[in-house]
């Protein structure tokens, strides 16, 4: 059994898109998540740190921001300013359906 | 035997369906109304029965409305469609129409104007008798006016850039009436004439509009082509030079104004140029940070693949921000907290005419 991977290797992996929700802390580090383990923590992370730049670059513009949300083709994510740190709504635009809108501030 | 036409609704609404049927079999021609409420059903009612127009929903589970109508345009070319969605997205719209469908309607705007929707679809059940060509058409607008004009027929032309859209009412070859950005008649129509791309589509005629146009077609052509002559080469004398740019400076803050907007960013890519700014002084310090939030959502995306970058929405106690990538620049437009409506289609709009 598995002989044919031996011969053409593993295929190749579809990356899943992240659902859920994530907290970090000041520094970028997961504090809590409902995101799938599955989903690669390096790549969590990423999108901690990225949140966390951007709230950041916004301070020094003199513009600082209690929330943001990045709108992908597929895929949407929503971080809310959490004392230095950031909780982070990813919600899949799988197909046509609309995203659920976490409430307004 | 029964010569009437038969129209095919596809919807997986079946209450919907039911309201569709009523009103279609409602029109002048009495047509014979079939449904369908998934995309088998329908491709296999087309294979069975003469059917000269689908009406089709986009929203649909497992073989959805775009992949029908792929199939359709594929196997049945000779068939006319029509979109009938709940969507209100420019994307889909032009997805559509670079399908090949012959209209694009918005469910709601159908049930606000369901005359004119029932004349369209009279319109384009009448035209199978009629000879001519179809297909799909990349034109500039000059030339399609001509066309119509040029061809003595009556129709209204609705031409869509972006979240925009214009009117242009022909009556026997004769441009009668424009309407785009918020004006009518001439001034109209020279604002279309800059628009860069879109798409258009064909409305029934209007007979009784009023008219605002009296200038022959070919004579406004020609000063609008001489008028974006001057745009592009513009003249080398300063007081020039300086009327021409207080114009357009007037022009986008009027924009502005109308849509409720605080300000408008233009941020052009890194070492190609200064930003533009309309409506704030911190502009330096705000295209500093839509330079960088563009290009780390950039880099999220590609890591993340998930998909193309839309737009950025942020917010605090005082004010919402949308930045917008177009092309190779970033748009970032300031709202106030209390802005209505769905605030990325309103910037869109704006940062269409504004880049128009």
């Amino acid at each position: 059994m598995g002989f044919l991977k031996k011969i053409f290797g593993a295929r190749a992996a579809v990356q899943q898109l992240p659902t859920g929700t994530i907290t970090v802390d000041r520094h970028g580090h997961i504090v809590t998540s409902t995101v799938s383990s599955g989903f690669p923590k390096a790549l969590l992370q990423g999108i901690g740190r990225d949140v966390l730049e951007l709230f950041r670059e916004a301070r020094v513009a003199q513009m600082p921001l209690a929330e943001v949300s990045l709108h992908f083709g597929s895929l949407r994510i929503t971080a809310r300013e959490l004392r230095g740190g950031a909780i982070i709504f990813l919600f899949p635009q799988t197909a046509l359906l609309p995203t659920p809108t976490p409430p307004r501030l | 035997m029964d010569t009437r036409h038969k129209i095919l609704i596809l919807d997986d609404d079946t209450d919907w369906l039911a309201l569709c049927r009523e009103l279609f079999a409602a029109l002048p021609s009495h047509p014979e109304i079939l449904t369908a409420n998934n995309a088998k059903r329908a491709l296999a009612l087309i294979e069975t029965e003469p059917v000269r127009l689908l009406v089709c929903d986009l929203k649909m589970p497992r073989i959805d409305g775009l992949q029908m109508l792929a199939i359709v345009r594929r196997r049945f070319p000779e068939l006319r469609t029509i979109v009938l969605s709940g969507l209100e997205d420019e994307d889909y719209r032009a997805r559509a129409y670079a399908l090949g469908v012959d209209l694009f309607w918005l469910k709601t705007e159908m049930q606000r104007n369901s005359k004119l929707f029932a004349e369209c679809l009279e319109s384009l059940l009448g035209r199978d008798n009629e000879p001519g060509f179809r297909g799909i058409q990349s034109k500039s607008l000059m030339d399609i006016i001509q066309m119509e004009c040029l061809s003595r027929t009556s129709t209204v032309l609705r031409i869509t850039r972006g979240a925009l859209v214009a009117k242009l009412w022909i009556q026997d070859g004769e441009l009668i009436d424009a309407e785009a950005d918020g004006a009518r008649g001439e001034p109209a129509f020279q604002r279309l004439l800059a628009w860069k791309s879109g798409t258009f589509e064909n409305l029934p005629p209007e007979p009784d509009r009023e008219r605002t146009i009296q200038k022959p077609v070919n004579a406004l052509l020609l000063e609008s082509a001489q008028t974006l002559d001057e745009t592009a080469n513009p003249s080398t004398e300063p007081a020039s030079i300086e009327s021409a740019s207080h114009r357009k400076t007037m022009w986008k803050l009027a924009q502005l104004t109308r849509e409720g907007a605080e300000f408008v960013i233009v941020v052009p890519p890194p070492g190609q140029g200064e930003p533009e700014a309309l409506g704030t002084q911190h502009f330096t310090a705000y295209a500093g940070w839509a330079q960088r939030a563009a290009e780390i959502a950039s880099c999220l995306g590609d890591r993340l693949e998930a998909g193309p970058l839309s737009h950025i929405a942020g917010q605090n106690l005082e004010r919402q921000v949308l930045l917008l990538p177009q092309g190779d620049r970033t748009f970032m437009v300031g709202w106030p907290t209390d802005a209505e409506g769905n605030l990325p289609d309103k910037s869109r709009k704006l940062v269409a005419s504004w880049d128009s």
